[in-house]
């Protein structure tokens, strides 16, 4: 296996509405930002690979206009994923493997200030038989947060911790949307929204955008001081039916972990993308994470700011950032994708 | 660097249809199915799945994939999902191929699929926005103009267009799945340049139809290769390029990014020469004029050569040379998401024996090619008969 | 039970989505100035291209661009097609032109309706000019322009008009 590691990473700050932007606007100057960090230019990329979903903007094609931001003149090697630029880290990790690609550019973005997200993301859902009911993507996870605090694991009060503990850490995180004090009786006091589940359970929509830039480990040591390498990496899918799975668990983040080899060594800090308060815990459990001893997203995770398409790859750029800044030195980066965690993408971090 | 990797199952709707009675699900396990068939192996020989579609507008189904994991076997299983507009059938079995080229997996199914039937591809293609003109009717509108430049530079008789259409109808007849089965008698010269006229220069007889379908293969390591089945296809190169839609002064004819993908692949699998090397070529045309045009983006022609070529007859199955879209190609189907894959597919087909009626004698080195968006997305392949 | 004659074919399951649209800053200039009836490109700093209407961005380097030109209303049709099937929604009715213009000026072509001559008169590099709504009917829209009418002018070779725009534009590149 060839050595890969992060080198740069860039984003936008997550805002509600990025306002008159457009995707190719929001994403020029952070682009720029990830290259000259490391005073690079486009043609030092071997492989640019990126992540977005055209329903966000809602017309065919997103991805084709914002190639106009990655000075693709002369032609580059390119590729997209229907997915969060997660999975196009991913693709991009493979063909480096590969040995066809040294040096990758990944980036995400989306606006979901667009759209209703949540009912946007009915069209994920089995188009005969789920999809036609219009169940939104905040009643399913209430749902699954319901059946975790049946099973007697968890209980209310946890999840609010799990927010207060974001908007704590987020206070140190300039690019976050929700940040602040507050204490977990104060969250319980706020009324249901979808119930279980109270707003501040909820992720925000925000926009933005994110670019990475991985290399291996020869150009990387030249490059930044503590490169950020990856030393695992792997996804994996649960089956669609909600009612084909335990919802209190999270079966493919428990595999992907295991094969990423997250209990090979200690975990300082864990980035899990769960864009409801009480995914945070199930992920936590699937990864066999210990709150005492791993430092839970600490920049505020999809709680602080949930940049749709992109929110995978910011877990994987946090961790980057905090081992490259040398304030860690192991950590995990989660992606998710589908209803209630069905896909999921565990990579390890190490400086 | 790469490991060795071959193309060992490959499956396809049973037929291509304008509408096809399964449920989407249904059609991608159709396709897959025959796919692990061929390869001789089941599901749970299958460590990943790698699936590619053209945009979600089409069905009105977000990220599909995640619907069908269960239908594809992938539950507990890596499972991503390729979009890179018209290529993406042929970028989709390249990022596969990388999943086993990487070393890191053995044996993955790869799946591509398009179900026109259920929604609008002309919508979705064009929905209204605020602030740009709504005058583009569709593809045909977009590549007529670009057609017109060819014909203008090249100097191509009008009716070449036809003559490559009729081509590939005639080819379409010795594959039973091909969308498009003309009646002989319709297969004329004469009915061709009198269709009715879509975008000038464009007709209806040159234009590819609305298909549902799907296209599936399986890629393996070098040792299950050689335990499998059925002979495999052994891939000795994959490209893929890319560039902005518009630019100013930009070369739309024959675009930059569809030369440096030819030429990437062609260094990888050691081709100096396109047209004595390669034994038969499965390339996206879904507009005719696309053929010549191809030929020399290709570097099968001369700049403004290529449609002597089509005029020639060099690129049809009896006593052409270089025999192009055998299995009728996207003029006769069109599945928009699955046409770059069943052009890899079929490529794969060809260096193993194995495309039945259409079959290019003695094939022994095949290219399989796509494209997509406005002609700015370009994906290839090299497969062989023998293992690189 | 499920024999093929009560097999469920398909059923309509309709789909409506809201969205709100951002043009980007760069378009909302120029549809502010096409309000005034004025065509305003802008110019790539690395290229020194003019590209009309402008995007925020140069797509050749990813660079942004801000320098505004202003552009006449005449230009040169670099190709086109005659469109014979009917455009869903809108009210123009086949056989109609619609051609990849290029303004005298800029260096990238949009499309647009040539209309108001012989559909076979026109040919790759014939020039010609706008014709605007009346000013009442303004909006922030490239629908100002109701469609090009050829000019009465001889046709222009379009590889000389590229070779003298890409010399012509030398000039305005920056680092």
């Amino acid at each position: 296996m060839r050595e890969v590691a992060i080198v740069s990473y860039a984003q936008t700050p997550m805002r509600r509405d990025a306002g008159a932007n457009n995707d190719v606007e929001m994403l020029m100057g952070t682009l720029q930002e990830a290259l000259s960090n490391v005073g690079m230019t486009q043609k030092d990329i071997d492989f640019t690979c990126s992540g977005s979903c055209d329903y966000l903007g809602g017309a065919a094609f997103a991805f084709v206009s914002a190639v106009d931001a990655l000075g693709a003149v002369p032609p580059i090697a390119e590729s997209h994923v229907e997915m969060d630029a997660a999975w196009a880290l991913y693709e991009a990790w493979l063909k480096i493997q590969c040995g066809k690609a040294d040096t990758a550019l990944i980036y995400g973005f989306g606006k979901s200030s667009h759209c209703a997200l949540p009912d946007m993301l009915c069209l994920q859902l089995d188009p005969y038989a789920m999809q036609p009911l219009w169940p939104d993507s905040i009643s399913l996870a209430a749902l699954q947060a319901n059946a975790l605090l049946q099973s007697g694991k968890y209980t209310e009060r946890d999840l609010a911790e799990v927010v207060a503990n974001s908007r704590r850490n987020a206070k140190g995180n300039p690019k976050a949307q929700l940040k602040g004090d507050y204490t977990v009786e104060q969250l319980l006091k706020e009324p249901t929204f979808v119930s279980p589940l109270r707003k501040h359970d909820c992720c925000p929509i925000s926009d933005g955008a994110s670019v990475l830039i991985m290399t291996t480990r020869e150009k990387a040591e030249k490059l930044c001081k503590r490169p950020a390498f990856i030393t695992g990496i792997d996804h994996r899918i649960d089956a669609h039916g909600l009612g084909m799975r335990d919802l209190t668990v999270s079966t493919s983040t428990r595999i992907a972990g295991e094969k990423a080899g997250v209990h090979k060594g200690k975990v300082d800090i864990a980035e899990l993308y769960a864009p409801f308060s009480h995914q945070e815990l199930i992920l936590r459990d699937a990864l066999g994470l210990d709150p005492a001893k791993t430092k839970i997203n600490p920049s505020g995770g999809a709680l602080a700011g949930h940049v749709f398409m992109a929110c995978g790859l910011d877990r994987i750029g946090a961790v980057a950032t905090s081992i490259m800044n040398g304030e860690a030195s192991r950590g995990v980066a989660h992606a998710t994708s589908g209803p209630c965690l069905q896909q999921n993408l565990v990579a390890v971090l190490e400086g | 660097m790469a490991n060795a990797c071959a193309v060992v199952g490959v499956g396809q709707s049973a037929r291509y249809r304008s509408k096809i009675k399964m449920s989407i699900a249904g059609l991608v396990r159709e396709a897959a199915q025959e796919a692990l068939k061929d390869a001789g192996c089941t599901w749970n020989d299958i460590d990943a799945v790698i699936i590619g579609k053209a945009p979600d507008f089409f069905e009105g189904v977000v990220m599909p994939e995640i619907y069908l994991a269960e239908a594809l076997g992938c539950v507990g299983k890596p499972m991503l999902r390729v979009h890179t507009a018209g290529s993406v059938g042929g970028s989709t079995a390249i990022v596969a191929a990388s999943y086993v080229q990487s070393g890191q997996f053995n044996r993955v199914l790869t799946v591509a699929y398009e179900k026109q039937s259920e929604s609008n591809a002309m919508w979705a293609l064009s929905s209204k926005q605020p602030f740009s003109p709504h005058l583009n009717a569709g593809a045909g509108g977009f590549f007529a103009p670009i057609i017109r430049e060819y014909m203008r530079r090249s100097g191509a008789p009008a009716d070449t267009g036809c003559k490559v259409a009729l081509k590939d109808r005639k080819h379409a007849l010795r594959n039973p799945r091909a969308h498009m089965h003309e009646k002989p008698e319709d297969l004329d010269l004469e009915k061709y340049v009198n269709s009715f006229m879509l975008w000038e220069p464009l007709r209806f007889s040159e234009v590819c139809p609305s298909s549902d379908g799907a296209c599936a293969m399986v890629l393996a390591s070098e040792d299950l290769a050689k335990k499998s089945p059925n002979p495999p296809a052994w891939i000795h190169g994959a490209a893929m390029r890319s560039e902005p839609t518009m630019y100013p002064w930009r070369e739309e004819v024959n675009p930059q990014a569809g030369i440096d993908c030819a030429k990437d692949v062609y260094s990888q699998a050691g081709i100096t020469n396109p047209r004595k090397e390669i034994d038969a070529a499965e390339v996206y045309v879904p507009f005719s004029w696309y053929e010549p045009m191809w030929l020399e983006n290709l570097g099968f022609a001369e700049v403004n050569q290529g449609w002597k070529l089509t005029e020639e007859g060099a690129t049809f199955i009896d006593g052409g040379d270089i025999p192009w879209n055998c299995s009728g190609g996207v003029l006769s189907s069109n599945p928009i998401g699955a046409s770059g894959m069943i052009r890899f597919a079929e490529a794969a087909l060809q260096v193993r024996g194995m495309a039945g009626e259409h079959q290019v004698d003695g094939a022994k080195t095949a290219l399989g090619h796509a494209y997509g968006g406005g002609s700015q997305f370009f994906a290839m392949w090299i497969v062989r008969s023998t293992k690189p | 039970m499920s024999d093929e004659k009560t097999m469920v074919e398909g059923f309509e399951a309709p789909i409506s989505l809201h969205y709100t649209f951002a043009a980007g800053h760069a378009i909302s200039k120029f549809l502010r100035s096409m309000k005034e009836g004025k065509i305003v490109g802008q110019r790539s700093p690395a290229t020194g291209k003019v590209i009309v209407p402008p995007r925020g961005s140069c797509p050749e380097s990813g660079k942004p661009t801000t320098e505004e030109v202003e552009l006449g209303d005449t230009g040169t049709v670099i190709t086109f097609t005659v469109v014979h099937i009917p455009i869903p929604n809108n009210p123009v009715k086949p056989p109609f032109i619609v051609a990849n213009i290029c303004l005298d000026g800029a260096d990238q072509t949009f499309i647009h309706l040539v209309s108001d001559c012989n559909n076979d008169d026109v040919k790759i590099g014939t020039r010609v000019k706008a014709v605007w709504k009346d000013k009442a009917e303004w909006d922030y829209s490239m629908d100002n322009i109701k469609y090009f009418k050829p000019l009465d002018e001889a046709p222009v070779d379009i590889e000389k008009l590229k070779a003298s725009r890409l010399k012509e534009v030398g000039k305005y590149r920056h680092a």
